[in-house]
């Protein structure tokens, strides 16, 4: 009853091929998945007690790299639930048996965002969106929990989790842009579809960004996002400029790109780290200029619902003043025809744009965090170079001590080695570092992947089956009208 | 650009019914040359007239060619009660040259293969314009040949069989004839048509009808044609994203690769469906209202014509009252009167009898029209719903044998 995990080490080399047998390289020191799952199947007490208790002072995945915050807990090796439940994932996929058989999520949980409603008058205003998570995950305190958050909710919980967890290489997933323009126009109380279709657009953005929070499974477990989902109050987030998405990459990579700048090329021992990121620069670009492509093609479209209505309201007018009666009436059912077209655009252009573009767009994000985490490896071997270089400072001095000196100045000796030694402790420290976030990176690029491919599959298909559906309509409505024009006589 | 067009017309023609339907005289445009703008196009004569020289002949003739035959038909007194075709609109490029040489300009930021389809795409654009253009000179033709008096007029004939170039002849015309329709304010037809008093029912009609009818057609002409340009700009946009999923596809080595792959393949076979509904659509459609609307502006000029008619002869008959009140010139202002009256008359017989059958025709070919573009609505939708099947299912199987962890010893079916 091996069921495949979604969360675990891959051995060197493997890359990122399927393979259900997998041995488990577990850091518990528990080598079979089947132990485990008994285990917790005993027990039934929610993972977090779990884990803390299998984390011991010795395991090389206590992380003391953070100066703030509780430092994240890594989970066991495997997570296992013991059912998986349709469709809790993916909200609105008609493909979700056979995804099971391909990557069975471990995760049941399912996030909703809705119900946006518009609180306060004038530029206070604000729009609360209603949040509702179902789960039957001990994690959670109950099965199922509605809040209400505002966007800046939002932002201050991906600030909490970018700073904690960021700096150690996890791929926190980017939250929605701020849009100064959009969100004015709401404020202001401008009720059309233009203010209409940016809620609608944030909603699913917001929607999008909690699950794919949530699908990760270290993140998932961070007690603030926990907090967010389940308590109805919330401290009011403040100075949310520096926590938008975009403001934590920056506070993340000013620093690296002011390392990067001033000292030489890190030499990459590991042509795993320089072969991924030339392979995410190139994806980048690509995916950039898929973007660009998909912005015009849903403007086009957009384009052509407009002028298909404005087509069938001018047939329309023909229609009435056609003075011939059946063709008059052949017109005026053209006119109508047009006017069910327009909308069939007008629903296209809808599934291009959240389907495909938006899409694109989180990805075109995520690949700016994965960009960050490279540049944070960077940073820590920076910081290691220079405690490599003070430690050998030291060493050169205190030889020197030894040499000049011998017995004068035990002191000074004595001094020479208490700062040698705390050198020495630094650059194991550093060295830990370094190694754990590259272990870290390999890990969720493993799993970014994987999620990829989810993804961008569960994606085209919806998108397919968008397609099918508005050429299914063209023929029905088409042939409603083909003996319209025959009557003409 | 040289480009030789031998174009099988009778495929192309859709606007208008058959018109060769008198095997007396056949016309039509069998090929045609484009030189930079100007464009040359034979014209090909069968007949079985004794007033033609030869049974079989073609003769090369501009476009300018066209407009005089037409200008002369108007400006002849003799046909003031008939619609004259519509003169055939100047060829036009401008479209497609201004896409092509924005595409020149963007071609660096490009793949070759994108910029060889879009470069592909033009060409067809201005085949297709080219197509259009030949098929409007050569309807022009087809109804003067099929219109009882119009199929004889003279200049017709010299049109179809004089073997010089007419570039003489048109400068001499203009001189002779002094344009004296053309002199008229045109612009106040309108008005002059709305004005008279209407004793006639059926020219009432016609008149409240046509100008109504006129301003509605120009209405939906520009709307069609704005409906059709944007469903070309989303055929286009289809070349950039199947380019660019290739090249992801291309570079990934994920289980993602297959997936794009025939996403994008998905997209190019779709963008070529999309860009023949857009065209079409445009042929049946937006060209059909646009042919319409120049002939109604035809049968208005005959109103015109007639309204004038009526003036005159309304005029007449004030000078005959003034002639009788001051005892003076009475026979010369009766005669005048009678003329009046008899042109009056002829006009509306001849008038009556034209904005019927033109009614007919316009019924017919309205008919006709919509029926094939629903037809190919429905065609062109049936393939590309099975070309989405295939690749939804090519999709699917793709998951499925991943999931199942089965190698198939042959290719889906």
């Amino acid at each position: 009853m091996a069921e495949q995990t979604d969360y675990r080490e891959p051995e060197p080399g493997r890359g990122e091929e399927f393979s259900p047998e997998a041995e488990p390289l577990n850091s518990n020191g528990q080598n079979s998945l089947l132990e485990e799952e008994e285990e917790e199947e005993e027990e039934g007490e929610d993972l977090f007690t779990e884990a803390t208790e299998e984390v011991s002072l010795d395991s090389p995945e206590r992380d003391v790299l953070l100066s703030d915050g509780p430092s994240p807990v890594t989970p066991p090796a495997s997570l296992i639930s013991p059912h998986l439940p349709h469709n809790h994932l993916y909200t609105h996929c008609s493909f979700d048996e056979m995804e099971e058989e391909d990557t069975p999520d471990l995760f049941d949980i399912s996030i909703l965002v809705s119900d946006p409603e518009k609180v306060g008058e004038g530029m206070n205003a604000y729009m609360a969106y209603k949040v509702t998570t179902q789960t039957s995950m001990s994690l959670f305190k109950s099965p199922q929990a509605t809040v209400r958050r505002r966007f800046s909710d939002f932002l201050g919980l991906h600030g909490k989790l970018a700073t904690r967890y960021l700096h150690v290489g996890y791929l926190v997933p980017p939250a929605p842009e701020k849009s100064i323009v959009g969100m004015t126009k709401v404020k202001v109380g401008k009720d059309d579809s233009s203010s209409n279709e940016f809620v609608e657009k944030r909603r699913a953005a917001l929607e999008r960004y909690l699950m794919r929070t949530a699908k990760h499974p270290v993140l998932l477990k961070d007690p603030d996002l926990l907090t967010f989902l389940e308590c109805s109050e919330l401290p009011r987030a403040l100075s949310t400029q520096a926590l938008s998405g975009a403001g934590i990459l920056r506070m993340v990579n000013k620093a690296a790109d002011a390392v990067n700048k001033m000292t030489i090329k890190m030499t990459e021992s590991d042509t795993w780290f320089e072969e991924k990121q030339q392979k995410f620069e190139n994806l980048d670009i690509q995916l950039r200029k898929l973007h660009c492509s998909l912005d015009s093609l849903v403007c086009h479209r957009k384009e052509l619902s407009v002028n298909t209505a404005l087509f069938a309201k001018s047939a329309a007018m023909l229609g009435n003043s056609e003075d011939h009666t059946a063709l008059s009436r052949a017109l005026s059912q053209l006119a109508e025809v047009e006017e069910k077209v327009e909308q069939l655009h007008q629903d296209q252009a809808g599934a291009d744009f959240y389907l495909l573009a938006e899409l694109l767009a989180d990805y075109i994000r995520l690949i700016g965090s994965v960009k960050g985490v490279f540049d944070q490896r960077v940073r820590l071997w920076q910081r290691l170079q220079d405690s490599l270089l003070l430690l050998q400072k030291k060493r050169d001095a205190e030889a020197k001590l030894h040499a000049n000196k011998p017995e004068k100045l035990q002191q000074a000796r004595d001094d020479i080695r208490e700062e040698t030694e705390e050198l020495e402790g630094k650059v194991q420290q550093g060295e830990r570092d370094f190694e754990q976030i590259s272990k870290t990176i390999r890990k969720e690029l493993f799993r970014f992947e994987k999620e990829r491919v989810t993804d961008f599959k569960e994606v085209i298909i919806k998108y397919l089956e968008s397609l099918v559906q508005t050429q299914q309509q063209l023929i029905k409505y088409w042939e409603a009208f083909l003996p319209e024009a025959k009557a003409i006589s | 650009s040289l480009v030789q067009l031998a174009c099988n017309s009778s495929k192309t023609r859709s606007v208008s019914v058959d018109l060769n339907n008198d095997t007396a005289l056949i016309i039509d445009i069998p090929d045609a040359l484009c030189e930079r703008d100007k464009v040359k196009f034979t014209v090909h004569t069968k007949t079985t007239l004794s007033s033609f020289q030869k049974p079989d002949f073609s003769v090369p003739r501009q476009h300018e060619d066209f407009i005089w035959l037409h200008d002369t038909l108007v400006e002849t007194e003799e046909y003031a009660g008939l619609i004259i075709p519509p003169a055939p609109p100047k060829p036009d490029f401008e479209s497609p040259r201004e896409k092509m040489h924005k595409l020149g300009e963007g071609e660096a930021t490009m793949t070759k293969e994108e910029y060889t389809k879009m470069k592909q795409e033009l060409e067809a654009e201005y085949l297709a314009v080219f197509k259009k253009t030949v098929q409007v000179h050569e309807v022009f033709l087809q109804r003067l040949s099929s219109h009882p008096i119009l199929s004889k007029d003279r200049n017709f004939h010299i049109f179809l069989e004089y073997d010089q170039d007419l570039t003489v002849r048109r400068k001499n015309a203009k001189e002779m004839f002094g344009g004296f329709f053309k002199n008229m304010v045109k612009t106040a037809d309108e008005v002059i048509i709305s004005g008279i008093k209407e004793v006639d029912d059926f020219f009432e009609q016609e008149k409240t009808f046509l100008l109504d009818y006129y301003s509605k057609i120009k209405d939906s002409t520009i709307k069609a044609e704005k409906m059709t340009r944007s469903h070309k700009n989303v055929a286009d946009d289809y070349i950039h994203i199947s380019a660019t999923l290739s090249s992801i596809s291309a570079d990934d080595s994920t289980a993602i690769k297959k997936h794009f792959e025939k996403l994008a393949d998905l997209f190019e076979k779709l963008r070529k469906v999309e860009g023949r509904v857009a065209s079409d659509q445009e042929l049946k459609l937006t060209e059909l209202l646009r042919y319409y609307m120049r002939d109604i502006q035809a049968a208005k000029d005959l109103l015109y014509r007639r309204a004038r008619a009526l003036a005159d002869y309304e005029n007449s008959n004030k000078a005959l009252d003034k002639a009788r009140l001051k005892s003076r010139d009475i026979p010369q202002a009766e005669e005048q009167q009678q003329l009046c009256l008899q042109k009056f008359d002829k006009l509306s017989e001849s008038g009556k009898r034209e904005l019927t059958s033109f009614k007919g025709r316009r019924v017919v070919a309205f008919r006709k029209n919509l029926i094939e573009m629903a037809e190919l609505e429905i065609k062109h939708a049936k393939v590309m719903l099975t070309m989405i099947y295939r690749c939804l299912f090519d999709n699917a199987y793709a998951i499925m044998k991943l999931a199942l962890n089965v190698v198939t010893s042959r290719p889906f079916p």
